[in-house]
């Protein structure tokens, strides 16, 4: 599954900066075994922006977290694939070497700046901590360096911001403090997890031109996850949409948008609200996504998809290359791109 | 921030009088007669009993006695007991042993009570978590008066570890460790729970997680980002906790007979000597309200997102 040829989507401009290949986690719960992740691949490479998108619950997050090795174990239990940053598989590797990536190698955005953030210590200790523990820097020298890097993200009155704590910053400048304390170890990868949906629109608009202006000058890899299609049109070089612990379709951007591969994507398409619509009732998905516990037999999506046929209800669909550049876990695949 | 601890030390002046006023009024309206079997066998002569009276102006109204009382006290004069010892002098000599013993008491009970609490709150269910549970469960239900009686006899009596009796004053620094465990084992139990509960629930908290993917070691992540945030609670109880050990050192003290304020307040109650009473209690009062007032300024100090103005 790991070779270029069959993963490979859409052209890459370089080596992949991270491979995730053929990723199974679990989570051992009361109720049973949930089955969170099933076999998800995607690569990124350098300067390049892959987005998320899916669903809660279809395991955008819970990758990201595996990659990041955050997962909390129990009640999560990796059981198969491999995270590979630079070709060194990081599931394998022992906790110092991954220690070591974390922050330098890959860093991490969050939903949510205000718990992401320790109430307790001012916004300027969390990013130079990592300096001084990491680097060695000296007090004064990370101080100078926190301010630097809360005016690249343009926090103004940067000097006087540093002393002070978390919820003193308004939602948007504490996301921009979060985004500068990872940018502290100068990550060559940055995974965002929803970095704007606690945030109001215009405020979001700011925060993913940052995001796209610093990725472009630092030419570093973006994992963007996100439920927002409107946020993903404009940033994404490549779109991996999710549903039920699969990657059920990956292409760039532009061919997702114009002729979707997966019905689960021509849905979530459709269920945008578009301004020549005004007055009609908007398109939804019916249904909700399969609990974990019990994914139904056959696609995941049968039990939602319009155009669901016997075999669909039977046998899973493999993950395969309707066209060049994309890839799709449909069974009609092929029928989709010609119908759009 | 000035303002709040202006206002504060204002409120303190209604709690106090009040609080006195109420022990002074207690003291005085216990039943007995001060100057029975004061003189040894007989009764003592009407003329001595009248003199005592007068002198101690036990005939005034109470009210009158309670403001002479207060008047003295402001300017440091704790009054004198029916034997004419100074009763600032008795409290100056017994205090210290007290002070001595709750620290100790508070030393045991942070360190042994956060130890157990953060092993305990990190590992999660499992043996340790059980014992400890069960153990401070025990000891939560058992009053110190049995602890300490348990104690002595065990580690005094039987092995001869430890002295059964303090009796010294200045009390000796290790001979205060046996009484300091029982004065603070109730306190230990709940230093316990609570440092257990409070590293439970931040262990999964979104700010954990960040300083993990920082990169940071788990030294630090554990030391530095979880147990910061988790002490606060802890260190809050912890101040409140020397008011009340003080207080409660009066059993402490009766068991192991070291001479501090407990043992003082006792002879008082006995010998029905009321200024003993009414000043050590005050002085308590005065230690508890300061500690709460210290308490809550330490929380601000500890929860940046505490401010008081």
């Amino acid at each position: 599954m790991s070779t270029v040829d069959e993963t490979g989507a859409g052209p890459i401009p370089s080596a992949p900066l991270l491979e995730v290949d053929d990723l199974f986690v679990e989570f051992h719960t009361r109720d049973g075994v949930a089955r969170v992740l099933n076999g998800v691949s995607y690569r990124v490479a350098a300067g390049e922006t892959l987005a998320v998108l899916g669903e809660s619950g279809s395991g955008k997050s819970v990758t990201a977290q595996t990659v990041m090795g955050i997962l909390d174990t129990p009640p999560g239990v990796i059981t198969g694939g491999a995270v590979r940053f630079h070709g060194e598989d990081l599931l394998t590797a022992p906790d110092r070497r991954r220690r070591a990536v974390r922050g330098s190698g890959i860093a991490m955005i969050f939903q949510d700046a205000l718990s992401a953030l320790n109430p307790v210590f001012t916004v300027g200790f969390q990013i130079e901590e990592q300096l001084r523990v990491r680097r060695g820097m000296s007090r004064k020298d990370a101080r100078k360096r926190a301010v630097e890097l809360l005016e690249l993200v343009k926090i103004p009155n940067a000097r006087g911001r540093v002393r002070q704590y978390p919820h003193e910053f308004s939602g948007g400048m504490r996301q921009r403090a979060m985004i500068a304390m990872s940018l502290a170890l100068d990550p060559e990868l940055l995974i965002a997890d929803e970095p704007t949906t606690a945030l109001d629109v215009t405020v979001q608009a700011q925060i993913m031109d940052l995001l796209k202006e610093i990725q472009v000058e630092r030419h570093m890899g973006l994992i963007l996850i996100t439920h927002d299609l409107g946020v993903v049109a404009e940033v994404a070089d490549r779109i991996a949409v999710m549903y039920a612990g699969r990657i059920v379709e990956q292409a760039d951007a532009r061919s997702v948008y114009r002729r979707p591969g997966h019905p689960y994507t021509a849905a979530l398409l459709d269920s945008l609200p578009r301004l020549d619509q005004k007055g009609t009732e908007l398109n939804t998905i019916k249904g909700l996504p399969p609990s974990l516990l019990r994914i139904p037999d056959g696609c995941p999506f049968h039990p939602r998809c319009a155009r669901a046929q016997d075999v669909c209800r039977t046998e899973v669909p493999p993950q395969h290359r309707p066209e060049p550049g994309r890839l799709s876990a449909c069974h009609f695949a092929e029928e989709l791109i010609a119908d759009a | 921030m000035g303002r709040y601890v202006l206002r504060r030390l204002l409120q303190l002046v209604p709690v106090f009088i009040g609080t006195t006023f109420l022990i002074y009024w207690l003291v005085w309206s216990l039943p007995g007669d001060p100057f029975a079997g004061k003189c040894g066998d007989r009764p003592c002569p009407d003329a001595y009993i009248a003199v005592m009276r007068e002198r101690f102006h036990l005939d005034e109204p109470l009210v009158v006695q309670y403001g002479r009382y207060l008047w003295n006290l402001l300017q440091g004069d704790f009054g004198e007991t029916f034997r004419g010892l100074e009763v600032g002098e008795l409290i100056s000599n017994a205090y210290p042993n007290t002070i001595r013993l709750a620290v100790v008491a508070l030393l045991i009970e942070a360190v042994i009570g956060l130890a157990a609490g953060v092993l305990t709150g990190l590992r999660g269910r499992g043996f340790l978590d059980n014992l400890t549970l069960v153990s401070t469960l025990f000891l939560i239900s058992l009053p110190v008066f049995v602890t300490g009686f348990a104690l002595q006899i065990f580690f005094g009596f039987e092995l001869g570890w430890i002295k059964t009796t303090v009796a010294k004053s200045p009390a000796p620094w290790e001979q205060l460790i046996a009484p300091g465990f029982v004065l603070g084992s109730l306190s230990m139990a709940y230093v316990t729970r609570l440092t257990r509960t409070s590293i439970a629930e931040n262990k999964h908290a979104d700010f954990v997680r960040t300083a993990v993917a920082k990169g940071l070691p788990q030294r630090r992540v554990v030391g530095v980002h979880l147990l910061r945030n988790s002490a606060i609670p802890v260190v809050t109880f912890l101040g409140t906790d020397l008011g009340a050990l003080m207080g409660g050192a009066i059993v402490t003290e009766g068991i192991f007979d070291i001479k501090g304020i407990g043992n003082l307040v006792f002879d008082g109650i006995i010998g029905k000597d009321g200024l003993i009473v009414t000043g050590v209690v005050t002085l308590l009062v005065l230690v508890y309200l300061l500690s709460n007032l210290l308490v809550d300024l330490l929380y601000a100090v500890l929860d940046p997102r505490i401010r008081y103005d």
